[in-house]
Order: structure tokens, then sequence, then C-alpha cells
């Protein structure tokens, strides 16, 4: 089998076995984590196909979370609850229950996720047509605007989403194997994607529009299709996080969320799907032993600080992060690996050009 | 016999290109003026004159990338004046730049590849899941590209990036990428500029071949006036954005207009 192959194979392997074994250790804040993990990295691989392999900086992304987390929640609670929680549902609404489950499958939960993520990303359509002709700082304060209209709408919307008051009583079916399966379907999805017609158009209109044009690549389509589907992706990331959160309200899915997101993209390298991946482990390993170092010293708000510095450190002495365009490349890995073991063989960095 | 007014001439669908009555002005700066091409299917066609004739801004206005004050371009009848750039280019004018715009940070292959693949299009689906067909697909468009960059001299340099390459290939590299459009009209701004005498012969085989083995139409602007002379079919010649002389090499070399605007020039300079 080649490396191009068996790499990815082995890495899923890997992956599985880490899991199975977490899930057997019984260590639930280590499982937590590992939640959080392959939910930011949902966020930060579907940012980086919106606006690293665009050029097009959006950020409002966290917008399409919460409608995810919030349709979602609204489509899975029970009857029971519902009705009581609720009062104020229209009535088309408030008979809708998806909460089957067929043997160990949740498919009541599997369909308002994807429910939840189509609804969004037709959302992202009408955004988007409008917003991705804009260009540079326009769209990035545009798409801020409508982050901070969709928390406007979740406040006001009492009688959906209970407005300023915390949403709880959502049924908790996220575990480690749906999240990470979830992840490992968008890692894939968007890595393949990278290296496809659709890609290619991404990032020739990022780097040259005019040179684009002049081979019949449009700017609005590329951009469109890149916003869609990351906003599909981030409300599955939404639905994810509520029913493994359980209870939330419209204050977590703004500012901070977004700068945290933003921090992995820009340090695992804006276009790199490897990238997200790596950047999102760091920043988070990073925020939760700073978490600790607070705990300690008792010195609050120290964390959040001392990444922005980092964040802003990246910027200043390696703006294109950890991996920039470059990807993984196994090929390169596995003749590395055996020079390694045997000698000979070429050296040469495991990475391949963009 | 009343004669049409001038801004409805009818499109004759038998002419490649036909321009009538193309006009660009800045503010007050005359670009291009009055500008009129019948353009039969393979020609090579030289546009010449001196620095700020117009050259480019006739080339942008062709592509569609700058909206003309007046006029019309049909290409082959169709009516592509008003049309947007990536329309014009898939309808069948492609071109290059005089200022190269290669996708510097992307391969060699994948320059050529992103202009090719139109000609292979697949479902989004078939890309993320990454399914037989479209592996197949990436694997056309792939040897696709790697021909025309056999073609233009670039086959052993597939994998490099863009930008490393030296000024003369990336020259080359820009008239492959533009030639995988699969245009009917292709434009070509100054593409010998920068390139030494070995490089310009091989350029010259290079658009006969164009022409001769895969019938494109050829827009030619340089100041390389041999080479113009040498290859063209027809000469414009542009000064201050309107057109001074129109015919053969042969004719526009005597033409005493020709001759003056080129000795100002030197005058100027
Ligand atoms: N975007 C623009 N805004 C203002 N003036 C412009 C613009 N583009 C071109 N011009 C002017 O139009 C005139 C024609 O320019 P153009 O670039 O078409 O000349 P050219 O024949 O290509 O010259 P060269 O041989 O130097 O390439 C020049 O005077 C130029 O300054
Ligand atoms: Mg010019």
């Amino acid at each position: 089998m080649s490396p191009r192959v068996a790499g990815p194979l082995l890495s899923i392997l890997g992956l599985s076995v880490g899991l199975a074994l977490l899930d057997a250790s019984g260590l639930a804040f280590w499982q937590g984590l590992m939640i959080n993990l392959a939910i930011f990295t949902i966020l930060v691989v579907s940012l980086n196909l919106a606006s690293g392999f665009t050029g097009v900086f959006s950020l409002g992304n966290i917008g399409f979370m919460a409608l995810g987390a919030y349709i979602s929640a609204i489509l899975t609670l029970p009857l029971a609850v519902k009705s009581e929680y609720l009062p104020d549902l229209p009535s088309w609404l408030a008979g809708v229950h998806l909460d089957q489950v067929v043997g160990p499958l949740p498919v009541g939960w599997l369909a308002a996720t994807l429910i939840a993520g189509l609804l969004v990303a037709f959302v992202a359509l009408l955004v988007g047509a409008v917003l991705m002709r804009l260009s540079g700082h326009f769209v990035a304060v545009a798409t801020l605007g409508f982050l901070v209209i969709v928390r406007v709408i979740l406040f006001n919307a009492d009688g959906f989403t209970r407005g300023s008051r915390t949403f709880s009583n959502v049924t908790p079916y996220t575990n480690l194997w749906w999240a990470w399966a979830c992840a490992v379907l968008v890692i894939y999805a968007v890595w393949r994607l990278k290296r496809s017609q659709y890609g290619r158009a991404m990032f020739a209109q990022r780097r040259d529009r005019w040179a684009a044009q002049s081979v019949g690549i449009s700017i609005l389509r590329p951009r469109l299709l890149a916003f869609v589907i990351g906003a599909f992706f981030t409300a599955i990331a939404g639905s994810l996080y509520a029913h493994f959160i359980t209870s939330f309200s419209p204050t977590v899915f703004y500012f901070d969320l977004t700068f945290r997101v933003i921090t992995m993209l820009v340090v695992g390298g804006m276009g790199s799907v490897s990238g997200s991946v790596i950047g999102s482990v760091v920043v988070l390993a990073l925020a939760e032993g700073l978490r600790r170092v607070e705990d300690v010293t008792l010195l609050y708000g120290l964390s959040g600080a001392l990444l922005a510095a980092f964040f802003i450190a990246v910027i200043v002495f390696r703006p294109e992060g950890i991996m920039g365009q470059r990807e993984i490349s196994f090929d390169r890995l596995s003749t590395r690996l055996r020079s390694l073991r045997g000698g000979g063989g070429p050296e040469g960095p495991e990475t391949e050009a963009p | 016999m009343a004669s049409p007014p001038a801004a409805s001439v009818a499109p004759d669908p038998s002419l490649l290109l036909q321009v009538v009555g193309l006009g660009k002005h800045y503010r007050g700066l005359v670009a291009l003026a009055d500008y009129s091409l019948d353009l039969a299917p393979r020609t090579i066609h030289g546009v010449i004159g001196p620095n700020g004739a117009g050259k480019t801004t006739l080339f942008n206005l062709l592509s569609g990338m700058v909206r003309p004050s007046t006029g019309a371009i049909h290409l082959l009848g169709v009516d592509v004046t008003h049309l947007s750039a990536y329309r014009v280019a898939q309808l069948g004018i492609a071109r290059t730049f005089q200022n190269i715009r290669l996708f510097d940070d992307m391969s060699v292959l994948d320059n050529v590849a992103v202009a090719a693949q139109r000609h292979l299009p697949g479902s989004l689906w078939s890309a993320m899941m990454s399914t037989r067909a479209f592996r197949e697909r990436e694997e056309r468009i792939r040897a696709r590209s790697a021909e025309l960059l056999d073609l233009v001299g670039l086959g052993d340099r597939t994998d490099r990036l863009a930008r490393s390459l030296p000024y003369g290939d990336q020259r080359r590299l820009e008239i492959a990428r533009a030639v995988a459009v699969g245009p009917k009209v292709l434009l070509l701004d100054e593409p010998s500029a920068g390139m030494n005498p070995s490089e310009a012969a091989e350029l010259n085989g290079l658009i006969r071949r164009l022409r001769g083995d895969l019938g494109i139409t050829i827009i030619l602007v340089a100041h390389d006036i041999p080479l113009v002379m040498n290859l063209c079919d027809r000469i414009q010649v542009l000064n201050y954005g309107v057109l001074i002389a129109d015919g053969d090499p042969a004719t526009v070399r005597v033409d005493p207009g020709v001759i003056s605007a080129y000795l100002g020039q030197a005058k100027h300079a």
C-alpha cells in the first residue's frame, strides 16, 4: 500500500485505538477535552475553508455555530419537556421531537443535525450571495455584523430560544465517537476539496482575481461555495457542542469563541488543513495549561491575556503560522522514517507544496 | 439605400471577432478611441505602437476586465461587450498579461490545471469523497496540463512553484495557462518582454504552432518589431489611442505616419 493511502488509514486506526482506550479509562476530564478538541477542529477546518482557502476574512462563523446549536437542540427536545420548557413554540414546531433512538444510533439527533446543517447552509447562501461580493476589510466587518445580528435574534426570539435565559435539558448525545467521526469526515472532505478543481479555483481567485477571471473562474462562485460548505460544517459543530454541553445561552457564541477559533486557524496556517488540526491541538493545550496556572495563581484573566499575546506574537514573527499553506505529506514522512531506520534515502521536509 | 447608424452595425457571425467603435477614456485622457477590427479565424494579428498608445487598454477591453466607454465587441456574432471577464474567457477570449500574473504560490502544473479543469467538470460530492470518478477526472486534468506544458517547453518543471521560475519561463507558463482555457482568440501582451534572443526565437515557433496545430487565432502586442513583422498576417498601429495604420507588414513598415510616430517617440526618449 502506498504511504498516500496507508498514512491516513494508520492515522485513523491510531485515533480509534486512542479513543477506545480513553473511552474505557473513565477519565471524564480528558474525555471532555478530546470532545472539545474535535469540535474546535471542525470549527477551525471549516473557517479555513471559508477564509483560508478564499482569502475572504469571515468573522461570522460562530453565528452559524449558534444557529446550528439552537436548531438541533429545539428539534431534539422530547415532547414532554418541550411543551413545558418552550410553551410559545408555533404548533408546527411544538410537535417535532427528533429524539428517536434505534439500537445504538440516535437517529433523531443525526437527522436534526443534518437539518440544522442544511438550514444554516441556506442562510449562508443568502448572506454570502450579498457579502461575498465585497472585498477585504468590508467582508470582515460585514460578517462581524452577521454575528451581532444572530446574537440579537437569539436574545429576542424568546419563544424559540428562551432569550437570555439558559437553554438546558438538551439530551447529551455527543460522545467521543460521534465527535471524532464528524471531525474526521470534515477533515477528509476539506482536505480532498483543497486538491480538487473547487479548491484550485478558491486558491486561484485568492491569489490573483484578474488572473483567475482570465481563465474563466468567477470570483463569487468559489467564495460562496466555500462560505456555504463551511457554514454547513460549522452548524454540525454547533449541534455537537449543544448535545455535549447540554445547557448554554447566546452569550457563549460570541467574541471569545470567535477569537479562539481564529487564533487556532492563524497558528496552524491559513490554507492548511493539517495546520488547522495542529493549531487546534496547540492552542487548546495552551489554553488548558494556562487555565491551570490561573487556578493556582488566582490571577484570573491571565490565560486570556497570554493567549492573545501568543496570537500577536505569531502574527508578528510567523504570519504564515506553523504550516503556511502546506500539508503533511505521508509520502515524505515515510521516506524520512525509512531513512532514519536504514540510512540512505532522500532527506527532506515532510511537507509538500500546496 | 440608407446606411445603418454606426452604433447598431449588425454583427457578422462569420467573423471570429468583430470590434466596432471601441473607446475608453480615463477622465480627460483618451486611452483608446474609435478602434475597429474584423478578425478572421486562424490569423496572427499584430498591434504595435509607442508606449502609452493604448495596446494594453485594448486587451483589457477585449477581455472584459475594463468597461468600454464606447463601442461593441462581438465574438462569433455574440455580443460580449458588457460580460464579466470570466464569462468572456469561458466564451473563448483568453489572454496573458504584460506584467506577468501567475498564481505564484501554486505549482506550475496547478497553474495550468486551474484553467484546464473547466472542460472536465465534476460534482462537489465526488470531490469531497474522492470517488473513483473524481480521481480519474483529476488524472485527465493533470495529463492535459502536462501536455500543454510540454508544448511550451516546461514539461520538466511541473512540480516547481510558479514564482521560482525564471522570467522567460513564467511568460511561457502564462501562455500555457491561457491556451488551457481552450480559447478561440488568444491575446498575447508583450510575450517576448524579458526574454533572451534564443527564447524569443523559440517563442516565434510556439506562436506559429498555436495557430497551425491548435487553430487558435492570435492578437499579438509586442515592442519587438522584427518579431511582429515576421509573424503577423496583418498589423495595426496605435498612437495616442488612435489607429494610424492598418495593413499587411510590408505596407505598415513603410507607412510614413508609422515611421514618424516611432521617430517621435525616439526623440522624446
Ligand atoms: N487605469 C487607468 N487609469 C488611468 N489611466 C490609464 C489607466 N490605464 C491606462 N491608462 C492610460 O492609458 C494610456 C494607454 O495605456 P496602455 O497601458 O494601454 O498603453 P500601452 O500601449 O499598453 O503602453 P506600453 O507599451 O507601455 O505597455 C496611458 O496614457 C495610460 O497612462
Ligand atoms: Mg501595455
